[in-house]
């Protein structure tokens, strides 16, 4: 167990050797291998002594209850030997930079943690470490409005950061209580965990400070002052209170210096060589862009009904520069009431909505995440409660050339460009509206049609009889002309494609596998968009004949 | 006590019992008399009680007497009582629970003490167990058994860890790290509300419950909910981080360079094969006329003729430029081979059937060129002793000589191959046999055999002769040798690189060698180069039957069970150093597939870049 806790806190990992034979005397039978240096490192640690220090200590102390030493126990628990990991953090990760790149599996797990019920599986310590550390990183994306990316997956709920130029992405689980498994050893994840805690915690503090945040955090003095106004005494702990308020991330944090403006003061440009000016302009587009998404919802008021995930619809509410509130007995800190005239959204999660307040958008939630995925406030029409929704997509795929690419994003994409597919595609409902029609008067056409036909056999004749009596040739000429010309590109093709067939059988053994696994994928890939396009296509048909069928049936 | 003023006494005698054992009884006791209490009789019904509640001004302060079922109505004064009762103060209400406390002892010190006992003596000596217990401390402590508390760590848990950032510290180990990959990004699929075409059909999610769980390319079944309410917490979302952190720690890492390579840059540059033209493209004949498979082919010196053998026991003899069958000569037996004389002064077929090979006189073409064979045949004279032969030579019967049948060689086992040496004199057959006799040659002009080896050397697949000098190629399963037949000594030995080696030509020049094997693959040897394959080409799909090359092109093709013919170019140059180019050509098709057998045998034209396939579906086929 201790190998195992040190190989996780130091972060050392097995190697595969390049000659298995030679290492596992002349077995391929699969083993771990580590490396003869990184055990060496591993001895050198100071953490092993700790570790051994605290191993006697419970030894000592179990010996004291035995034999009901109640004092020695008193005294052996006042020296009760800890141990610090700042060190190795350090260690591992020289720089800032290094520290944020790995931040995801640490953000992944405190936020799990976070959400343990505070009895057995872990200690209470940790698991109220893991909410604060996960709170302040949360205040801290909400102050520098550096989310980028949410998604909405049956998993739980992606989030993606960008802090200092690196995307970190960490995924919460929804907020229901855990069914814990009996199959997970919850030792390796707590020794994950408190090296994650530590990391969290220098992390965040190294993030205020570049902030200008006071650490630990203080909520905005004013607001602060209203609170406790407000709160009364009805917490018996005020520091547990204060975590609460936190959480609720509707107050903005103290500053160490009064926030000046000059965060608003425009970068000086500094040219950078070998840049063109179209580079430049793109970058420059590029940065607008990125304030314009950061001030998505600048200047709105949301209002969260009690179905609602508060906590993360808030949280991006205000990523995003909106306000946002939620009944009073919901949660601590909502800001303002329902009643709020000046409320333009109202998030709501329930088929109909009693009672309408004129004035604002009643919407799913569902809209603010796609809002933020398009960079843009979509129509809020498709939102509306009770609407079946329009699909919700990952922000995290990036399509290349031969992928699938489902038609919302299309739709999607087309919006960004500045276009308005919704105006064509009413004018495709219309149309099809228009084809039904036609169809259901599809027997008329039917007899026209075997009019237009008699039409073009007379016409046909009538075109027989004009060539037998001019009697030249010159339209035969023609369209022999055309076909000659088609076989000929189609030979030639087929020239190629032989003369390629014939190239590949002349390639190496150690090529020809190479090149039949690259073709194998491409060409994989390639039935695998048109499944999905297929499936789209069945799947549109299906619907359509149904909205059809009632249609008809409303008809009737 | 309740019932303090009774009017008549009815006082019960049952005592201090439970009430509830009289519940099911009409009556609740016994009076002084022995008479039985009856209980009132109660008729409200909730109606009446509420009725009553609601307007009987005393309903608060009527209780049910328990022993006797009446109803009370309680005094003020035990209203009074229940109140102070409730409120936690003394029933009485005159006791006063203030009253001054009068000490027993009292605090002052009075003249005359209770007791006069003087003090002890060990209240004024130091205590000797006391002094053992800090003596033991003393030397605990002394000995460093006991450590003094530890000052309180006043360090703050956080602070900018990072505040000087040295570049020094950056170790050969940090260069050396491979960090952890990231965890992949969610796709489309794993949305709460997917696009409908990512939802798995019926089949794809019993073909994705029945897989392994290692297998399955997505770990989850997508799913589709109306709404953000409904979705429920994703049970295996623990199990995940989990599998995350023993990945993290538990599975080697390696840097593995992602091949980036245009799968065109692959395919190599060859001259296009328009530029190395003539070579046959298109079909041009086809010969109809066997019922079986036909084995073997083999073509006039003057490119005239054709002749081919079947497993319908005919040889048969086709003019090449009508595809008009001239001749049928019924063999009796399957026709394992077929030979016709290179020479072209001599009209002559060594055709293998069963035990014998017989020399057949097509009598076709040119008169006097077949009359002369005849001749040739007819001149020879039985030396005068008699000796020992392996074979039998038979002169055939009239009636033979009437289908053309000239001599009849007789062996002792079944054959397998016959071939001719250039020169047209020399012969040699391959028998199906174990022993050093399985390859003969054969000289007709003298009606003489003689076996060549001592020893076998494994079972022979096919022979040849070298068409300039006198080498003799004999091919087994694995390996070619070459012999030189004036030396009489063994030159060389191919190895071919296959399971097993099915036919084998020789280019014209002399120098190269391609031979097929059965396992699909076509090995050209340059002979001045190497005993190894020069190139080993995988053509076809399947096992390679026949091998041939063309006498005067740069050509050489080979038929295979895939019913294929691949018509390669194969230029050798005169200059040493120069490698022959291999370029393949032509994929021709046309034989049909029976009982699992595409071509048999191929062969070129020896003037024309025409080549001949025969087939298992009984047809001959010629492509120019």
């Amino acid at each position: 167990a201790v190998p195992r806790r040190l190989c996780i806190l130091k972060g050392i990992y097995p190697h595969e050797p390049k000659h298995k034979k030679k290492v596992n005397k002349g077995s391929t039978a699969p083993r771990t291998f580590y490396l003869l240096k990184d055990i060496k490192f591993l001895l050198h640690e100071p953490i092993v002594n700790k570790f051994r220090e605290y191993k006697v200590f419970v030894r000592k102390l179990r010996k004291a209850y035995g034999k009901s030493e109640w004092g020695t126990v008193d005294r052996l628990k006042n020296n009760k030997p800890t141990y610090k990991l700042d060190h190795i953090v350090k260690e591992r990760y020289p720089t800032f930079v290094d520290a944020l790149r790995d931040l995801d599996d640490a953000l992944s797990m405190c936020f799990l943690f976070s959400t343990f019920p505070r009895t057995g599986k872990c200690h209470v310590q940790t698991i109220q470490l893991c909410r604060r550390l996960a709170v302040e990183f949360l205040n801290y994306v909400i102050a520098s409005r550096s989310l980028r990316k949410v998604f909405l997956s049956i998993k739980g709920i992606y989030y993606q950061a960008e802090v200092l130029g690196q995307p970190i992405t960490w995924i919460t689980p929804y907020a229901f209580s855990h069914d814990h498994p009996t199959d997970v050893d919850y030792r390796v994840m707590a020794t994950f965990t408190e090296f994650y805690t530590t990391l969290l915690g220098f992390v965040n503090f190294r993030l205020y400070q570049s902030l200008n945040l006071l650490y630990p955090p203080k909520i905005d003095g004013q607001a602060d002052v209203e609170l406790k106004a407000a709160e009364g005494k009805e917490y018996a702990m005020d520091s547990e209170s204060y975590l609460e308020k936190l959480s609720a991330l509707s107050a903005s944090l103290a500053r160490v210096v009064a926030p000046t403006h000059e965060d608003e003061v425009e970068m000086d440009e500094f040219p950078v060589e070998g840049e063109t000016a179209e580079q430049m302009d793109a970058r420059k587009k590029e940065q607008e862009a990125l304030e314009k998404h950061k001030k998505l919802f600048e200047g709105l008021r949301f209002f969260l009904n009690r179905e609602v995930p508060r906590e993360p619809l808030a949280f991006v509410i205000r990523c995003f520069g909106g306000q946002v509130s939620w009944d009073k007995s919901l949660c601590i800190g909502a800001t303002y009431d329902v009643s709020d005239p000046s409320i333009t959204h109202h998030i709501v999660d329930r088929p109909q909505v009693g009672l309408q307040v004129v004035g604002r958008y009643y919407l799913q939630p569902q809209w603010v995440f796609d809002s933020v995925n398009a960079k843009m406030c979509l129509p809020v029409a498709d939102y509306f409660p009770g609407v079946l929704l329009p699909p919700h997509l990952s922000p995290f795929v990036t399509e290349q050339e031969g992928d699938y690419i489902p038609p919302e994003k299309l739709k999607l994409l087309a919006m960004q460009r500045g276009e308005n597919p919704d105006e064509e595609s009413e004018e495709e409902d219309e149309e099809e509206e228009e084809e039904e029609d036609e169809e259901d008067d599809n027997d008329k056409e039917e007899e026209e049609e075997d009019e237009s036909e008699k039409e073009e056999e007379m016409k046909l004749k009538k075109m027989e009889e004009q060539k037998t009596q001019s009697t030249k040739a010159l339209p035969v000429k023609v369209t022999a002309g055309k076909v000659r010309l088609e076989d000929k590109q189609r030979l030639e093709q087929e020239q190629q494609s032989e003369e390629k067939r014939l190239a590949i059988m002349m390639m190496k053994k150690r090529e020809k596998y190479l090149y039949k696994k690259i073709m194998f994928g491409k060409k994989r890939k390639v039935r695998e968009a048109n499944k999905l396009a297929a499936k789209r296509k069945a799947h549109d048909t299906a619907v359509k004949e149904e909205k059809k069928k009632s249609k008809k049936a409303r008809r009737a | 006590p309740l019932s303090s003023a009774p009017l008549q006494d009815i006082r019960n005698t049952v005592g201090n019992i439970p009430m509830e054992w009289y519940q099911d009884f009409p009556h609740i006791g016994y009076n002084l008399d022995g008479k039985k209490i009856y209980k009132p009789i109660r008729n409200k019904d909730e109606l009446d009680m509420f009725l009553e509640k609601m307007e009987n001004p005393d309903y608060w302060r009527t209780v049910q007497d328990k022993m006797t079922g009446a109803d009370i109505k309680l005094t003020d004064e035990q209203v009074e009582l229940v109140q102070r009762l409730q409120k936690g103060q003394f029933g009485d209400v005159n006791f006063d629970p203030y009253e001054p406390a009068v000490d027993f002892f009292t605090h002052e010190v009075m003249i005359h003490p209770v007791t006069n006992r003087p003090a002890d003596k060990r209240s004024f000596i130091p205590s000797l167990t006391e002094k053992e217990k800090v003596s033991k401390l003393v030397h605990a402590i002394k000995m460093g058994w006991i450590k003094p508390r530890k000052p309180k760590d006043d360090t703050p848990t956080y602070y900018d860890l990072w505040a000087h950032e040295d570049p020094n510290s950056i170790l050969g180990r940090h260069k050396m790290h491979v960090p952890a990959p990231k965890m992949k990004l969610p796709g489309h699929e794993e949305s709460y509300n997917p696009p409908p075409e990512y939802l798995l059909s019926e089949e794809e999610k019993l073909a994705w419950e029945q897989q392994e769980p290692a297998e399955r390319k997505l770990n989850f079944v997508p799913q589709q909910f109306r709404c953000l309410r409904a979705v429920p917490a994703y049970p295996r979302f623990i199990h995940e981080r989990f599998e995350r952190c023993l990945d993290l720690y538990l599975c080697p890492r390696q840097r593995k360079m992602r091949v980036n390579v245009d799968p065109e840059d692959l395919i190599p540059k060859l001259p296009k094969p328009r530029d190395l033209q003539p070579f046959p493209t298109t079909q041009a004949l086809v010969y109809r006329g066997h019922s079986s498979l036909v084995r073997c082919l083999s073509i006039s010196p003057s490119g005239q003729w054709l002749v081919s053998g079947s497993d319908d026991g005919t040889v048969r003899f086709w003019e090449v430029c009508t595809a008009r069958c001239m001749k049928t000569l019924p063999a009796g037996g399957v026709v394992k081979s077929v030979a016709w004389n290179p020479n072209p002064t001599i009209c002559l077929v060594a055709i293998c059937v069963e035990q014998s090979v017989l020399l057949v006189n097509p009598c076709l073409g040119d008169k006097l060129l077949y009359g002369a064979t005849d001749q040739l045949l007819e001149s020879y004279e039985a030396p005068e002793e008699e000796r020992v032969q392996p074979v039998q030579w038979v002169t055939a019967t009239t009636e033979e000589h009437g289908k053309g049948i000239r001599l009849i060689v007789q062996h002792s086992k079944a054959l397998k191959q016959v071939t001719w040496h250039g020169k047209g004199d020399y012969f040699a057959s391959v028998v199906s046999d174990n022993s050093n006799m399985q390859v003969l040659i054969h000289q007709t002009s003298k009606r003489w055999s003689q076996n060549p080896f001592r020893k076998s050397k494994g079972l022979v697949q096919c022979v040849l002769f070298h068409p300039i000098r006198p080498y003799f190629f004999v091919a087994t399963q694995r390996y070619i040798r070459v012999y030189n037949l004036l030396k009489q000594e063994l030159t060389k030995k191919l190895m071919t690189n296959c399971k097993w080696v099915s036919s084998m030509s020789i280019h014209p020049g002399g120098d190269n060698i391609i031979c097929g094997s059965y396992d699909s693959k076509l090995a050209w040897f340059d002979l001045d180069l190497s005993t190894r394959p020069y190139q080993l080409l995988r053509h076809h799909k399947k096992a390679l039957r026949s091998v041939a090359f063309h006498k005067r092109y740069p050509l050489f093709a080979s038929g295979s069970d895939d019913g294929t013919v691949i018509v390669c170019h194969g230029m050798v140059y005169n200059d040493l150093l120069q490698n022959p180019l291999l370029v393949p050509v032509k994929v021709l098709k046309g034989h049909a597939l029976t009982l699992d057998l595409g071509v048999l045998d191929v062969l070129f034209h020896p003037t024309q870049p025409w080549v001949f396939s025969s087939g298992a579906d009984s047809t001959i086929r010629l492509y120019t």
